[in-house]
């Protein structure tokens, strides 16, 4: 009897760097869509002892690499890196949607700019700091980007798409580096 | 000619470039006009209609003549702007609109046709035949008149779309957008300064004017380096801003790569969305002409024009040059021509009272010009004086009507501007723009030093609004020189006066407009096409309005204004829709299985977003429907693999889970057993079928739906919506897991045989029956099974996470082909549940009700549902309705055709005789022909009855027999085996 391989979004390893910004797919661990029936507090005690996390309010991130939850949408949020403690399906939907959302990191100092191609939100430091996370568009996709660090950018988008994904982006990076 | 000492061109710095292939030498920082006005090339273009020899008449975007095509081949790009294009080494140019060639233009006929081809010309002679418009006369005339034209090939360049976001949004950057971006941005506003030259500082660069002191376009040079190294400052140069939009959104588009020889990977242009909290507006002012006899020649220009070649690019577009004017901008470009050395012919001021003490040159009051002279450019005009008419030699004439402030932006949002007498133009009206402020000559502030409080006090005023401080910013001496306008539209006159240069629209014409009752403003521009060429009649309207006006014996501002409308300049529709093409038109939304199934030879369709296999062709199978054909045979008689991933799946969690269910589908939920599956069916609130799928009760408080792959996410908004709006209150979570599942059915009489081999625990008829669903061990991965079927055969839908999908599927088919099985694609996917009577979207195409689809008793009258109640309408359940029916062809003709419609046999195929459409057909092999699903008014009580299937668009018809809408194993006993 022959084992399931596992394959990533991606058929070759996307690692590119272009000017000032550099792409790679990562790898986050678990992914799991936390959704409180009701109030908040429950989901939010059991992820602080569980996992030592917030629940991120509206457009925000708690936690850091490694162990994470951002704002997914209205009463959603997505708990990224650790395998979810049993105690949070107590107070809410619990949902196991790894293998549903390609992964990339943005960074480097034209990053923001390359974004500004494809995102209709204003991404700039001053604006969107770290910690803050958005469900918007990447050119035609729906898509999650939250700031990771000065000049990084976590983006998941439907893992079907993730070869537009990487496409648009290439394409903005090398756009923008073009212009010197 | 080039003037020695003037202009900010790099004189270090020569530049070759082409025009009409001849080279021409130029300097860095010239655009196409000015190097070849330094060439003392004036015949740059041939009018739209009259193809008349035309030269350029401004210095900046608004240029109505001299446009020109750039690069070659599929690049080529016409209508360029001479004014705009910056020249660089290598640069190719030509003329439009003129054959053979821009000196002798055959076209030039309609010219001495003009009697005839005057305003409303083609309306009246080109009525009669109705027919011969489209075929004939538009062709003929659309080849005569014209502009560049396009190369008719994919264009290969690249274009990008991008947004900003700032606190201030200033748009132009003369004194009034210099001085409100240094208040704003001293004050730690976030700003963006957008400008479309490539040298930010507006009329100081084309002035000899003083700020603080020292010539005004060092002030600006500082002013811009100053901004420049601010954080919170962004500078946009060659950027113009097109359109104001709701909400604080600006259009914008940036010529990135137009003016450099190497692009790279550099976009051609790119068209921003800018969203400003705030935004002044400091677009300046555009000077008018005056209308008078063949004032289009070539070396007539606007004074502005010839202060702006001489101050800025150091270029006298004339060796004698005449200056032309009802204010003192007459004087101020005749001071600064003798200043440069150049020679002034004279000065023709209309007004008798003008002030003209000290000046060096001949003036002639109270006079006009009335005409000019010249083969293909300017040699010589004509003036009426008191003492009559005076011949001058001139090879350039200046002219200046007085200014028209550039209002365009605040009529955007349809605000209509406001007739100032004072400085008779248009200025824009308070408060047309929410958030905008306009400041400086826009605003009919034309001094210096005006301009320069205006733009600080705009600042002020905007940072007030935004809730910042204000920091000191000293307001710099400059000129504060009254603005003495006399109204001067049109000398009267014979012969042509021009208005609209780029329409080829004269006084005459808006005057026959008035005589035919074309007398609304709105009525005079489409009839004589005032204002509708590219520039937007940006030199000609204020001046045509007042034609109109006193043809009909009205004031100016009772005439009104044509709307304004965006983009200000013309914009590429490949800059608007840029990213949005090749690749980026769509996203592509590809299944795990996908690069299996390209390396198996499937042709990919899209369904929606998806790319799904159409078949897997092999060996000597030389159609689709060989493929399609052994396909439904693998389902039919051993087992076939399909990638049904697509599907939408959305986990259903929480207490009231089932109430949800309940609620959404047409049938029962809430009774569902755990580890079990029933088929849903979802009404609109209208009450016709949305869609329809099956959902697994996959724990007491968990259910997993599914939805077809066109309505996933037609769905999800739906649930959406009755969770947060209808149902607020229910305790119930609604996640999308569609792409978090590769799934795939397994069907045919081995699909046990096959799905045992993956399974760590085997399973038979018992442990898993018909619609029973659960976790399973697929391979050592933790997956799901689900017992279903839409092929009507003994069948399984297995799901791992997506990661082993590819590797699934792999298996998957290898272990099929070792049955004497394989994969199927979408064409035999729809055979086999055309052959059972399963509905898709063809069916459900939103026009069809439950009754409609045979499946009435599915609305369950124990309970309430979405659309329930409007269903049950009595229109919705008329026995007389379309209803569904299966179709077999008994004539002669075998096919049958999808979109075809239905006649009862002998009746006419027309309209009124309609009783019935066909959705969906196929070819069966299990029954031996085409068969097909349709819908037939009283459907159900005609089976057996022949009828006459039309399709009028492929000219198909065929003898058809309505029977009941499932082919094969009516019964269902197969599922269940």
């Amino acid at each position: 009897m022959g084992e399931l391989q596992a394959a990533r979004p991606w058929a070759e390893r996307l690692d590119v760097s272009i000017g000032r910004s550099a792409l790679v797919e990562v790898d986050l661990g678990h992914l799991t869509v936390l959704a409180p029936f009701g109030a908040e507090a429950g989901m939010t005690e059991a992820l602080s002892a569980a996992h030592g996390l917030g629940f991120p309010k509206p457009n925000r991130a708690t936690g850091k690499d490694g162990g994470r939850c951002i704002w997914f949408g209205r009463g959603e949020a997505l708990l990224i890196g650790p395998a979810p403690d049993a105690s949070l399906a107590d107070h809410g939907a619990s949902v196991d949607v790894l293998d549903a959302w390609a992964a990339v990191s943005l960074s480097g100092a034209a990053a923001v700019d390359v974004l500004a191609r494809l995102v209709p939100v204003d991404l700039r430091e001053g604006a969107f700091k770290r910690g803050h996370s958005i469900r918007t568009q990447v050119m035609h996709m729906s898509a999650s980007i939250t700031r990771t660090g000065k000049d990084s950018f976590l983006i998941l988008v439907f893992r079907s798409m993730a070869g537009t994904l990487s496409h648009d982006l290439k394409q903005a990076m090398a756009a923008v580096a073009a212009r010197g | 000619m080039r003037v020695a000492n003037k202009g900010l061109v790099d004189r270090s710095k020569p530049v070759s470039f082409r025009f009409d292939g001849t080279s021409y030498a130029g300097f860095a920082g010239d655009t196409v006009a000015s190097a070849l006005l330094a060439n003392e090339v004036r015949l740059m273009g041939r009018s739209f209609k009259y193809h008349r020899p035309r030269g350029v008449i401004t210095a900046g975007s608004e240029e109505p003549n001299a446009l020109i095509t750039t690069g070659s081949g599929a690049q080529a790009e016409p209508n360029v702007r001479a004014t705009v294009q910056e020249i660089y080494d290598g640069l190719v140019t030509r003329s439009q609109n003129a054959w053979p060639s821009l000196g002798f233009d055959v076209m030039a006929v309609n010219d001495l046709a003009s009697g005839f081809l005057g305003a409303g010309f083609y309306y009246k002679t080109f009525m009669w035949p109705k027919k011969f418009w489209e075929a004939v006369y538009e062709p003929i005339i659309r080849k005569a008149a014209g502009l560049g034209a396009l190369s008719g090939a994919h264009n290969p360049d690249t274009y990008e779309r991008a947004y900003a976001f700032c606190d201030l949004l200033v748009i132009g950057a003369g004194p009034a957008g210099l001085m409100a971006a240094l208040t704003a941005a001293r004050s730690g506003a976030d700003v963006i300064l957008a400008d479309e030259d490539a040298l930010m500082g507006g009329r100081l660069n084309a002035e000899t004017l003083e700020v603080a002191g020292k010539p005004g376009h060092i002030w600006a040079a500082e002013t811009v380096a100053e901004l420049a190294a601010m954080e919170n400052v962004r500078l946009m140069t060659r950027t113009t801003v097109t359109g104001a939009y709701d909400g604080g959104m600006y259009g914008a588009v940036e010529r990135v790569s137009q003016h450099r020889p190497l692009r790279g990977a550099a976009p051609l242009e790119t068209f921003w969305r800018i969203a400003a909290r705030q935004s002044i507006l400091a677009a300046g002012a555009l000077e008018r002409p005056v209308a008078f006899q063949n004032n289009d020649r070539p070396g007539i220009m606007t004074a502005s024009a010839v202060r702006s070649y001489l101050n800025r690019w150091g270029v006298s577009p004339g060796k004698q040059v005449a200056i032309f004017g009802n204010n003192d901008d007459a004087h101020r470009t005749a001071r600064d021509l003798r200043a440069a050395g150049v020679h002034v012919a004279a000065v023709i001021d209309s007004r008798h009272d003008a002030d003209i003490e000290g000046t060096d040159y001949p003036v002639y009051r109270g006079a006009q010009v009335c005409n000019s002279g010249g083969r293909m450019e300017l040699e010589s005009i004509s003036l009426r004086t008191t003492s009559g008419i005076v011949n001058i030699q001139a090879d350039c004439l200046a002219v200046s009507g007085g200014w028209n402030p550039t209002v365009h932006m605040t009529c955007h949002m349809n605000g209509r501007p406001t007739w100032s007498p004072a400085i008779q133009a248009f200025v824009p009206t308070v408060g047309s723009v929410p958030d905008m402020t306009a400041a400086g000559a826009c605003n009919g502030v034309f001094s210096t030093h005006g301009c320069l409080e205006a733009g600080q006090q705009a600042a002020v005023a905007a940072l007030g609004a935004l809730g910042r401080k204000i920091a000191a910013v000293d307001l710099p001496q400059a000129e504060d020189s009254p603005y003495n306008l006399s109204p001067l539209w049109a000398v009267a006159g014979k012969g042509r006066a021009w208005l609209d240069f780029q329409n080829d629209v004269s006084v005459k014409d808006v005057k026959q407009a008035a005589v035919e009752n074309f007398r609304s403003v709105e009525h005079m521009k489409r009839y004589t096409t005032q204002g509708m060429a590219t520039d937007q009649g940006k030199s000609s309207n204020v001046m045509a309005l007042a034609v109109l006006a006193d043809a009909t014996g009205r004031g100016i501002p009772e005439t009104g204004t044509t709307t304004f409308r965006p983009p200000y300049v013309p914009v590429a529709i490949a800059a608007m829709g840029a990213g949005a093409q090749g690749k980026g038109f769509a996203p592509e939304r590809l299944t795990t299985s996908h690069a299996q199934s390209v390396r198996m030879g499937a042709p990919m369709i899209e369904a929606g977003l998806w790319y799904r296999p159409s078949y897997f062709p092999r060996g000597d199978e030389r159609t689709w429907r060989q493929s399609c054909d052994r396909e439904v045979g693998f389902v039919r008689n051993t087992v076939g693999v399909c990638d049904v991933s697509t599907l939408g799946k959305i986990d259903i969690q929480g207490p009231d889970a089932a109430a949800l269910l309940d609620f959404v589908y047409t049938n029962m939920f809430s009774t569902l057993k755990v580890g079990r599956v029933r088929y849903g069916l979802m009404l609109r609130e209208d009450g016709h079928v949305m869609d329809d799928g099956t959902c697994a009760r996959l724990g007491e408080t968990r259910y997993l739906m599914t939805t077809t792959t066109a309505a996933a996410g037609a769905v999800m908004r739906h649930l959406e919506f009755v969770t947060q709006c209808l149902h607020p209150e229910w305790q119930v979570k609604i996640t999308s897991v569609t792409e978090h599942w590769a799934q795939f059915a397994v069907a045919g009489p081995q699909a046990r045989t096959l799905v045992n081999g993956l399974l760590d625990q085997p399973i038979d008829n018992e442990s898993w029956p018909f619609m029973a669903c659960g976790p399973a061990t697929v391979l050592g991965v933790a997956g799901r099974l689900f017992r279903i079927s839409f092929s009507g055969e003994h069948a399984y839908e297995v799901a791992v996470p997506a990661r082993y999908g590819a590797s699934l599927f792999g298996e998957l088919v290898r272990r099929a082909e070792g049955l004497g099985g394989g994969a199927y694609g979408m064409e035999a996917l729809n055979v086999l549940r055309i052959e059972k009577g399963h509905i898709t979207h063809a069916e459900i195409h939103g026009r069809t009700t439950a009754f409609d689809i045979g499946m009435g008793r599915m609305v369950s009258d124990k309970k309430d549902c979405i659309g329930k109640t409007m269903s049950e309408r009595p229109g919705l359940m008329d026995p007389e309705r379309e209803q569904l029916v299966g179709l077999r062809p008994i004539g002669a003709v075998k096919q049958l055709s999808a979109g075809a419609h239905l006649f009862d046999s002998g009746a006419e195929a027309v309209a009124e005789n309609d009783q019935g459409y066909v959705t969906s057909v196929g070819f069966s092999p299990d029954v031996g022909t085409f068969i097909g699903l349709g819908f037939v008014q009283r459907g159900p009580e005609r089976y057996g009855e022949a009828m006459r299937m039309v399709d009028h668009l492929r000219g198909l018809e065929a003898e058809v027999e309505i029977c009941a809408p499932v082919f094969v194993d009516p019964e269902g006993g197969r599922t269940r085996g």
